[in-house]
């Protein structure tokens, strides 16, 4: 631990005015509670707003994962785990069942997720209906009145367009039949991880500085249309490393001739399965 | 109260103020007084300039009485026009009150036909029955079947003036003010329309118009209301 | 027969500039009204005002919902504002590009209000949107294409099915023909003229074009200098127009 900065690297009042909103943001799930965003010693769009998130919670007791795209072994992930390490000198881990604080970049682990866990993500846009409507204060008052016909003009489009909903990932849901809430961008394939998960879920964008939150056990419903229900991902291949045929697969290029593999994008997932396998 | 009267004009006057010609006065009509019953068609004669059309279009509410009242028998009461509300003329006019001028109002990609049924379809007809029944009128007037299904602008003045007759007298009204409706019409067709003026009479319709033809003025009028144009003021 | 929409005594300032003074009027179920007078004389003030999207400084604008319950509108929260305008009233913009989604398609376009009424079948919704794209007489084969690739014209027949796809009671129009080809307007005068009977739609249609007047409402107000100057049926102030400045209006038309 580097003993020049406070614990976590936040100073306490900051970690305080983080809880308050915290404290909003889970009492009021789905909303976007506004916060004073610090800079962090990290470009915006690096996840500055889930290390605060993480910031503000860590103690010395916990144990933090830190994932990007499910691996924990990528440059983001390794910067993030390695600088709390270093400012708060928590105990970090790979596995998913030993982490108490998780925080991640576009994925929800494979493995399921208990009630003394915390999962945190990065989040660039907070406003799901941003793309469709650029004015704040009229997306604003749409939340508040729960007027969300124009999410549906974007699968509309969708269906239009490529003859089912193409949206595949920062798939729309609607958290506890009231606000209409981003889910960052993991694909949709972990859409059904987030309904009435037992595992606290914590959202933070630091660049547009909102904070929201899915409590344990909170209905998380993905939206769509009656005749066009709602889906997740489904591939032909299995992981050709841990054989898993339940898991999110990415494509992987192994070679300059063309060669591809197919392997789970949860490395610690696909780990187990495999000393599980040797065992 | 007369059960056959239907309309009844006293004291009528109108004058034209025309603001940007040195403030005119135009005076048209005064102390008009006429009564006309079911069953009668009133012929209004005298030369041009006496204010025969501005007459019709006063009692359509066309034009504002400056003067008098123009009291009509609407819905089994009495309806003064020329304080009437808006709402009051308009549903007058769908329902107790024709007007058939001597031109077609064209209305643009409207096709004949249509033309002719709107006022039944006002009156809450059923489509298909208004525009059989516009058909029937437009065959009575010899408006060739082929012209049906297009916008008058192009017919010829007698056309236009037949689709319009057939407009004007499609729905049953109890009063019809007619200005110089077979002014572009040939004989054959001018018996036609006394012919159909005749059984809107029986039908118990109180008709009042100008005709300046006299062969149609007496087929048609069982009374003439003769006027003169008054003296400039 | 009892009205829709009444409005008293409505004045709109922009602070010691007038935009409308003191008008007051009804509408009844069914009616189109028209709202005369040239650039300046505050008829899209009063009709941003009786609309609700501008806030009156004087006066009252009272609509009767669909349950029959009158709203004063001037008490309306923000929420139910938005309800009635979704739910119960149309605007049609002058310039269709205000109106319409641009980065959207056509079909989306027209499905747009009816998913904010909770429709939720994409086929009936796709097959609602054809039959609107038909009435309004866009080839139903471009439900696809992006409106920014179609002609003014189109544009406007697009918004006009847009806004009465949810068949609402009350629509506001404002110059919905300015701008257009007069050949264009033609087409979409023709189109709103059957669309209001068929649907028994009542509308308050702003226009400095005295012809649109004449061919669409029944009645019509005169404005001057943000004052309603002449009120009446439509022929009887277009052919005998009793105030100076309706006098000078209907003269200065160019007759062909």
């Amino acid at each position: 631990m580097t003993p020049s900065y406070n614990f976590a690297f936040l100073d306490e009042d900051t970690k305080r005015m983080l809880r308050r909103a915290l404290l909003k943001a889970v009492a009021i799930p789905g909303y976007q509670v506004p916060f004073g965003s610090r800079e962090m010693p990290l470009p915006y769009g690096w996840g500055t707003g889930g290390i605060q998130v993480t910031a503000a919670l860590l103690g010395p007791d916990d144990v933090l994962k830190v994932i990007d795209q499910g691996a924990d072994d990528t440059t983001n992930a390794v910067n993030i785990r390695r600088f709390f390490a270093r400012v708060a000198g928590v105990a970090t881990t790979e596995r998913t069942v030993e982490a108490s604080l998780i925080q991640t970049r576009h994925r929800i682990p494979e493995t399921p997720l208990r009630e003394d866990q915390i999962l945190v993500f990065q989040v660039p846009e907070p406003e799901p209906l941003r793309t469709l409507e650029p004015r704040e204060a009229e997306t604003r008052t749409l939340h508040a009145l729960g007027d969300y016909g124009l999410m549906h003009v974007k699968l509309y489009e969708d269906i239009a367009q490529y003859g089912h909903i193409a949206t595949s990932y920062d798939y729309p849901v609607l958290v506890d039949g009231r606000f209409l809430t981003s889910p960052s961008p993991i694909p949709k394939f972990d859409n059904p991880k987030l309904d009435r998960s037992p595992a606290l879920m914590l959202f933070g964008a630091g660049r547009e500085k909102r904070l929201y939150a899915i409590p344990p056990y909170t209905r998380v419903e993905s939206l769509a249309f009656d005749d066009h229900p709602f889906e997740i991902q489904q591939w032909e291949h299995r992981c050709e490393l841990c054989g898993s045929g339940e898991s999110y697969l990415d494509e992987v290029v192994v070679d300059d001739r063309g060669g591809r593999m197919f392997v789970c994008s949860d490395t610690d997932y696909c780990g187990r399965r495999r000393t599980e396998a040797q065992a | 109260m007369n059960t056959n009267l239907m309309l009844d004009l006293h004291d009528l006057g109108k004058s034209f103020e025309l603001h940007h010609q040195h403030d005119a006065h135009l005076h048209v009509l005064d102390g008009i007084r006429l009564q006309l019953h079911a069953g009668e068609c009133v012929v209004l004669s005298g030369p041009s300039g006496a204010g025969k059309s501005t007459l019709l279009r006063v009692i359509y509410a066309n034009y504002r009485p400056s003067r008098g009242s123009v009291r009509l028998r609407h819905d089994g009461r009495w309806l003064e026009l020329a304080s009437a509300t808006p709402h009051e003329v308009l549903d007058a006019r769908r329902r107790t009150l024709g007007y058939v001028s001597q031109f077609l109002r064209v209305i643009p990609r409207v096709p004949a036909l249509d033309i002719v049924a709107e006022p039944l379809l006002q009156i809450g007809a059923e489509p298909a029955q208004a525009r059989q029944r516009a058909g029937e009128l437009l065959h009575r007037l010899n408006v060739p079947e082929r012209l049906w299904q297009l916008p008058p602008g192009t017919f010829s003045g007698g056309e236009q003036q037949r689709v319009n007759i057939a407009r004007g007298l499609i729905a049953p009204r109890p009063v019809l003010l007619l200005d110089e409706p077979t002014a572009s019409l040939d004989a054959a067709n001018r018996a036609v329309v006394a012919q159909l003026l005749a059984e809107a009479r029986v039908a118990g319709s109180a008709v009042l118009g100008i005709f300046h033809d006299e062969d149609m003025r007496d087929r048609v009028a069982t009374r003439l209301f003769p006027m003169q144009p008054l003296e400039p003021a | 027969m009892s009205a829709l929409l009444q409005v008293r005594g409505l004045s709109r300032h922009y602070g010691r500039r007038i935009g409308c003074e003191d008008v007051s009027f009804e509408l009844h179920p069914g009616e189109l009204l028209c709202i005369v007078g040239e650039s300046g004389s505050g008829k899209s003030t009063l009709l941003n005002t009786v609309a609700a999207q501008l806030a009156p400084s004087a006066g009252s604008v009272r609509y009767r919902q669909r349950d029959g319950e009158w709203l004063e509108l001037g008490q309306l929260s923000e929420a139910d504002r938005r309800r009635l305008a979704r739910e119960e009233w149309g605007f049609v913009t002058q310039n269709p590009r205000d109106g319409l989604r641009l980065n959207v398609s056509a079909g989306a376009n027209v499905a747009e209000r009816l998913m904010a009424l909770g429709v939720r079948h994409y086929g009936q919704l796709r097959s609602i949107a054809r039959g609107w794209l038909e009435r309004v007489e866009i080839d139903p084969a471009r439900i696809d294409d992006a409106p920014t690739g179609f002609s003014g014209g189109m544009q406007q027949r697009l918004q006009i099915a847009r806004t009465l796809v949810t068949q609402p009671r009350l629509v506001f129009m404002d110059e919905p023909t300015a701008g257009l080809d007069v050949s264009v307007q033609a087409r979409i005068l023709d189109l709103l003229r059957r669309l209001v009977n068929e649907l028994g739609l009542a509308a308050v249609m702003v226009t400095h074009d005295l012809a649109v007047a004449r061919l669409l409402a029944a009645r019509t107000m005169v404005m001057q200098h943000g004052r309603v100057v002449e009120t009446g049926l439509t022929d009887q102030i277009l052919d005998d127009p009793q105030h100076p400045y309706t006098q000078l209006l209907v003269s200065s038309v160019l007759t062909t």
